[in-house]
C-alpha cells in the first residue's frame, strides 16, 4: 500500500493518534476527560513498544500506568468533585510563566535526545531483547545490581505505605 | 492461511458463545442454588425445571424502558457497561480450553492464542476493567454511584496487589513460565499445583472473590448503604451488561483458578484412562474428555463462589481494606518467601 509496509502503516497510526490524544489531555476543560485521554495516550504508546517487539514492556505498561496510577488519578480527582467544565481564566503572568516552563522542559528534552540515534539498539543480541525471557535473562546478569536496589526501594514503599495506613504505631 | 482465519474465528465465536452461555446459566444456577440453600423451590415457571428462565430475564431486560439521565455525560454513560462487558469477554482469550487434537489430518490448538505473557494479559485486562465501573459511577451524576464506583476502584487495585504476589510464587512453582498452556501442561506429569501451593490458592480464592465484586466483598453495590451502588441510574440492558458482566467475571475467574491450581484439563489417572480406551496423543476424544474434566472443575468452582455469597454476610469496608492491606499481603509475602524455599529444596531454583 503506497510502498509502505504494514508495520510503517501501523506506526503511523500509533504515532498520530498518540500525539492526537496527548494534545486532547492538555486542552480538554474537563478534568476526568484529560485523565481519560491520558489513559489513551498511554494505550498508543503501549502498541508501540509492541511494534518494537517488547511484549512484556507493553503489558507492564498497561498494568502499571493505565490500570493503577491513573486508576488512583481518577479516584482523586472524581473525589475532589472537580468535574466543572468552566476553568478559572488564568491571569497573563501565569500563562507566560507557563509558556517559558514548557518551552525549557521542550528544549531539555530535544537535547536529551539529541544524538540517540546513533546508539545501536541491537546491543544486546537480537531484536528480541523484549522478550520475557531474553529480558529477565539480561536484568538476571548484567543489571542485577540496579536492578536489585530498585525492587529493595519498592519493597520500603510498600512496607512504608503499610505503616501510614496504621491507625497508630505501636 | 484461509483455513487458519476461519478456525480462528470459529474459536473466536465458540469461545464467546461459550461465555455468554455459561453466564446466562449461572444467573439460573445461582437463584437455584439459593434457593435450595433457603429451602425454597426456585424459578420453576418458565420451561421444565425453570429452564428458560435466563432467556425471560434476558427478554425482560432487553425491552424495559431505558433512561438516560440527562445531567449524565452521555457517552461516558454508555461508555461504562460496554467498557465492563469488552474486558470481561476478552479475559477468555488465553485459556486453554483443551488438549490440542487433530481435526482433518491437521493439529489445531484448542485456545485462542498462546501468548507467552499470558497471565499478564490477565492482569491488564482485569485492571482496564476497572475503569468501566469508575466511568459509569461517575457519568450518572449521582452520589451513591459516585461512592460505589471509589468503592469498587480502591477495593480491586488494593486486591490486586496480593493477588499478584500469589501469581508470582505460582510462577515460581510451575517453573518460571508466564503462558497458562505451559502452566497446564507441566501439572500433567506430576501433582497439581494446589499441593505446592495451599496458601497461595486460598489467597488468590480470596482476592478472585474482591475482584469478581461477589459477595462477601459486594460492597460497590451495596444496597443497604448505596441504594444500588455504581449502576444505581442504569437501566434496561446496560443495568443488565453490568450484572452479566459479573456473571462472565466469575465464569473466567473460576477457569483462571482451575487452570493455575487444580490442572484445567488434566485430572488424576488420565494417562492410565486414555490407554485402557485405546487413545492416541491428538485424538479429538482426549480433547473432549479433557474439556470435559475442566468443565466440572469450572462448575464446582462456580458453586463454591456461589455457596460463599449466600452464606456470608458482607463485611464493612474498613474491615475490607484492612483483610487486604494487612492480612492478605503479608500473607501473600511470606507466601513467596516459603515457595523459594521449597523450590529451591526440590532443585527448580538453581543458583
Amino acid at each position: 500500500m503506497l510502498g509502505y509496509t504494514i508495520t510503517q502503516w501501523l506506526f503511523g497510526i500509533l504515532s498520530f493518534l498518540s500525539i492526537m490524544f496527548a494534545l486532547m489531555v492538555v486542552f480538554s476543560r474537563n478534568p476526568v476527560n484529560s485523565v481519560l485521554y491520558l489513559v489513551l495516550t498511554f494505550f498508543c504508546i503501549a502498541g508501540h513498544y509492541l511494534l518494537l517487539n517488547a511484549q512484556f514492556l507493553a503489558v507492564v505498561h498497561i498494568v502499571v500506568y493505565a490500570g493503577a496510577i491513573m486508576v488512583l488519578f481518577l479516584f482523586v480527582i472524581m473525589l475532589m468533585d472537580l468535574n466543572h467544565d468552566n476553568e478559572p481564566q488564568k491571569t497573563w503572568v501565569t500563562k507566560i510563566i507557563a509558556g517559558i516552563a514548557g518551552g525549557m522542559l521542550l528544549c531539555v528534552l530535544v537535547g536529551s535526545l539529541k544524538g540517540s540515534e546513533q546508539l545501536g539498539i541491537s546491543q544486546y543480541g537480537s531484536s528480541q531483547i523484549g522478550m520475557v525471557k531474553n529480558l529477565g535473562k539480561v536484568l538476571f546478569s548484567e543489571f542485577l545490581f540496579p536492578f536489585e536496589i530498585a525492587s529493595i526501594l519498592l519493597l520500603a514503599a510498600l512496607v512504608g505505605s503499610i505503616m501510614i495506613g496504621k491507625k497508630e504505631i505501636k | 492461511m484461509l483455513t487458519f482465519i476461519i478456525y480462528k474465528l470459529i474459536i473466536c465465536v465458540a469461545v464467546f458463545g461459550l461465555s455468554l452461555a455459561v453466564a446466562a446459566y449461572s444467573t439460573l444456577w445461582e437463584r437455584k442454588l439459593s434457593a435450595l440453600l433457603q429451602d425454597r423451590v426456585g424459578p420453576d415457571r418458565a420451561g421444565p425445571f425453570g429452564l428458560l428462565q435466563p432467556l425471560a430475564d434476558g427478554g425482560k431486560m432487553f425491552f424495559k424502558e431505558e433512561i438516560i439521565p440527562n445531567v449524565s455525560n452521555k457517552f461516558l454513560f454508555i461508555l461504562g457497561p460496554s467498557l465492563v462487558m469488552l474486558t470481561a469477554l476478552m479475559t477468555g482469550a488465553v485459556i486453554p480450553w483443551a488438549k490440542d487434537a487433530y481435526v482433518a489430518g491437521k493439529l489445531y490448538s484448542m485456545q485462542i492464542t498462546d501468548i507467552n505473557i499470558g497471565i499478564l494479559y490477565l492482569f491488564g485486562v482485569v485492571s482496564v476493567g476497572v475503569y468501566g465501573i469508575m466511568i459509569g459511577g461517575w457519568a450518572s451524576n449521582n452520589k451513591y454511584a459516585l461512592l460505589g464506583s471509589m468503592r469498587a476502584s480502591s477495593q480491586m487495585i488494593s486486591y490486586e496487589i496480593a493477588m499478584g504476589i500469589a501469581v508470582i510464587a505460582l510462577i515460581i512453582t510451575s517453573g518460571g513460565t508466564l503462558s497458562l498452556r505451559e502452566i497446564v501442561e507441566q501439572q500433567d506429569a506430576g501433582f497439581a499445583n494446589i499441593v505446592w501451593q495451599p496458601l497461595g490458592f486460598i489467597i488468590f480464592f480470596v482476592c478472585a472473590l474482591a475482584e469478581t465484586n461477589r459477595a462477601p466483598f459486594d460492597l460497590p453495590e451495596c444496597e443497604a448503604e448505596l441504594v444500588g451502588g455504581y449502576h444505581t441510574e442504569y437501566s434496561s440492558m446496560k443495568l443488565g451488561l453490568f450484572l452479566f458482566a459479573e456473571y462472565i467475571n466469575m465464569f473466567i475467574s473460576s477457569a483462571v483458578m482451575a487452570a493455575f491450581y487444580f490442572g484445567g484439563y488434566n485430572f488424576p489417572f488420565a494417562h492410565e484412562l486414555y490407554d485402557a480406551m485405546g487413545l492416541a496423543d491428538g485424538s479429538k476424544w482426549i480433547a473432549l474428555i479433557g474439556f470435559g474434566a475442566y468443565f466440572t472443575k469450572i462448575f464446582l468452582f462456580i458453586s463454591v463462589f456461589m455457596w460463599i455469597r449466600w452464606t456470608l454476610p458482607r463485611f464493612r469496608y474498613d474491615q475490607l481494606m484492612n483483610l487486604g492491606w494487612r492480612i492478605l499481603l503479608p500473607l501473600s509475602l511470606l507466601n513467596l518467601a516459603i515457595t523459594v524455599v521449597v523450590e529451591f529444596f526440590r532443585g527448580h531454583i538453581t543458583f
